[in-house]
């Protein structure tokens, strides 16, 4: 029986859009049944939301006050323990998931399948590697837990129109108390989220400043995109690590894509490679953004953005 | 306090990466290889703790064939005390990677280990997590900053709300992030040095490491490319063009 347990993401009681995508992957190996798991302190609005989910069997609940804070050394026993009977063990490729899904298959004693992009099979899936620039088929041993992480961009989030039941389960795992949360400082903002926003308007070096960096969120409030930043505007400081798109920040594939003063490193691209429509404006016509962008605009950032708030 | 550093060598990250026709892999012969970037970082911050007196030696580790060795000078150079050199002609998965580090921690009994966060081959991000659970000790990933003190880590990890902020207890794993620091370069003096300093080298099959290959890669193939786009020459076409795709 092929039955998946997909892990849920969520903060401050708000399920994440990644977990309705790691469904979406978990529906192409077609299987028998999908639980998500919730972990949590209070886990029934989360649960609620994920019980809606098109392709979910049912939604099961662990609440424990040390599931307050999603530590990876916390939740990774738990999860170890409840995945007994699952054939696959999903979870997004969030920073939530990439620092969970490997301490779950280390307690389990297999190897992890990072960044699905494809599934081609039960045992068999696309992933990339380089930056992306190769994509490798992996097979998985069938007599082994098949413990993946679901590359958010390459799959669209599963509608919202199911109502799978909803179960406690008791969970028999000693916790370690050696890993504390302290803290969370995290960038407000009334903008679309990054990751899941059909519009994203980015800045890069070529913004000079943090002050220079209100030319794209005004620009960006005016389109209602999310926005974001390459590698070099976050190191230069004129925007948090948050908003970083890229091999090692955030990759996203929203329906359009607006580079603004970005020159297109080989990781920037990486991170936007799945977009539907990707526009590069640089004042560098030799840019390699250029490259790939559908749609190029060789002219000054602070001279084209105010143009075009006018002609929209 | 002993560091243990894992310090993997990848093709340079400026190399564009080429797939082999027949699909059995891409193209390494005379490619530059490098140190992987998150590995220096890691060595980067291993060597400040030391040289504020948090600890008192930096050890790397790299798990290769017999021409690692040259790679491990490097880490050397740069300031690692000594280097362990696990030899093994395969390539290893993260998990065999993990298993390994165990090995030599029981032996060496390191108040931290510091590995990148992901190697830029693989892409993995894996080796950290699964050492921190099969040594059953605090993991803290991506970090952006660290401070020790205490027997305690205090790691500032950059996470897609923000920055998280977490402490752990030691001994204890980190994973480095890019802007926990930018390491440095290596002197001319400092490769001489490092000439003198000791590598050992260990054979994977002795350490009793059960090996890790559930996962077989069987095809490797280049990405889809984009097709070429078009250049447009000021606001009002760009506008008309996404007006025309539906996106405006």
């Amino acid at each position: 029986m092929t039955k998946i347990l997909v892990i849920a993401e969520h903060l401050d009681g708000k399920l994440n859009g990644a977990t309705a995508r790691a469904v979406s992957a978990a529906s192409a190996v077609k299987p028998d049944a999908i639980d998500v798991l919730v972990l949590a302190n209070a886990p029934d609005a989360v649960a609620a939301e994920a019980a809606r989910i098109d392709g979910v069997s049912k939604v099961l609940t662990v609440a424990r006050p040390e599931n307050a804070h999603a530590l990876a050394a916390v939740l990774a026993p738990q999860i170890a323990k409840a995945a007994a009977g699952y054939s696959h063990v999903f979870a997004p490729s969030t920073t939530f998931g990439k620092d969970l899904a490997p301490r779950v298959a280390a307690l389990l004693g297999v190897s992890q399948v990072s960044d699905v992009m494809s599934v081609e099979g039960p045992h068999s899936f696309k992933r990339p590697i380089y930056a992306g620039n190769a994509i490798v088929t992996v097979e998985v041993d069938a007599g082994s837990t098949v413990v993946a992480t679901i590359r958010t961009a390459s799959w669209p989030a599963a509608a919202s129109n199911g109502s799978a039941p909803i179960e406690a389960l008791g969970v028999d795992a000693i916790l370690p108390s050696h890993t504390r949360f302290v803290g969370l400082q995290q960038g407000k903002s009334d903008r679309p989220d990054l990751q899941g926003a059909p519009k994203v308007v980015s800045g890069g070096r070529g913004v000079g400043s943090k002050e220079n960096f209100e030319i794209i969120y005004k620009f960006a409030d005016k389109i209602g995109a999310a926005v974001g930043a390459s590698r070099a505007a976050v190191d230069a400081g004129y925007v948090p690590n948050e908003m970083q798109v890229g091999q090692t920040g955030k990759i996203i594939a929203p329906e359009l894509y607006i580079a603004v003063g970005i020159s297109g490193a080989i990781q920037h691209l990486t991170g936007i490679k799945d977009a539907g429509t990707i526009v590069a404006i640089n004042k560098d016509g030799e840019a390699p953004i250029f490259e790939i962008a559908d749609i190029g605009l060789v002219r000054d950032l602070f001279k084209i953005l105010p143009e075009l708030e006018q002609a929209i | 306090m002993k560091i243990l550093v894992g310090y993997k060598r990848v093709v340079d990250y400026n190399v564009r990466i080429q797939v082999k026709p027949d699909g059995s892999g891409v193209v390494t012969d005379g490619v530059k290889l490098s140190a992987n970037p998150f590995d220096d970082i890691a060595l980067e911050e291993a060597l400040r703790l030391r040289e504020k007196g948090l600890a008192e030696e930096v050890v790397v580790v790299g798990i290769g064939p017999a021409d690692l060795t040259a790679h491990l000078r490097n880490g050397l150079a740069m300031g690692a005390n000594r280097a362990i050199h696990v030899q093994t002609a395969d390539a290893v998965s993260p998990l065999t990677a993990a298993r390994t580090f165990l090995k030599l921690i029981e032996k060496e009994q390191p108040g931290l280990v510091i590995l990148g966060k992901q190697a830029i081959d693989d892409d993995a991000n894996q080796t950290g997590q699964m050492l921190a659970a099969l040594w059953d000790r605090p993991q803290t990933t991506f970090a952006s900053k660290v401070e020790v003190a205490d027997g305690k880590v205090t790691v500032t990890r950059e996470v897609d709300a923000g920055l998280e902020t977490i402490e752990a207890e030691l001994p204890a794993v980190i994973t480095t992030d890019l802007r926990l620091n930018e390491p440095r370069f290596i002197k001319l003096p400092d490769i001489m040095k490092a000439k003198s300093k000791p590598i050992d080298v260990v054979e994977l099959g002795s350490l009793g490491v059960e090996v890790a290959d559930h996962i077989k890669t069987t095809h490797y193939a280049a990405p889809p490319k984009r097709s070429k786009g078009v250049m447009v020459k000021d606001a009002a076409e760009l506008v008309a063009a996404l007006k025309q795709k539906g996106l405006l």
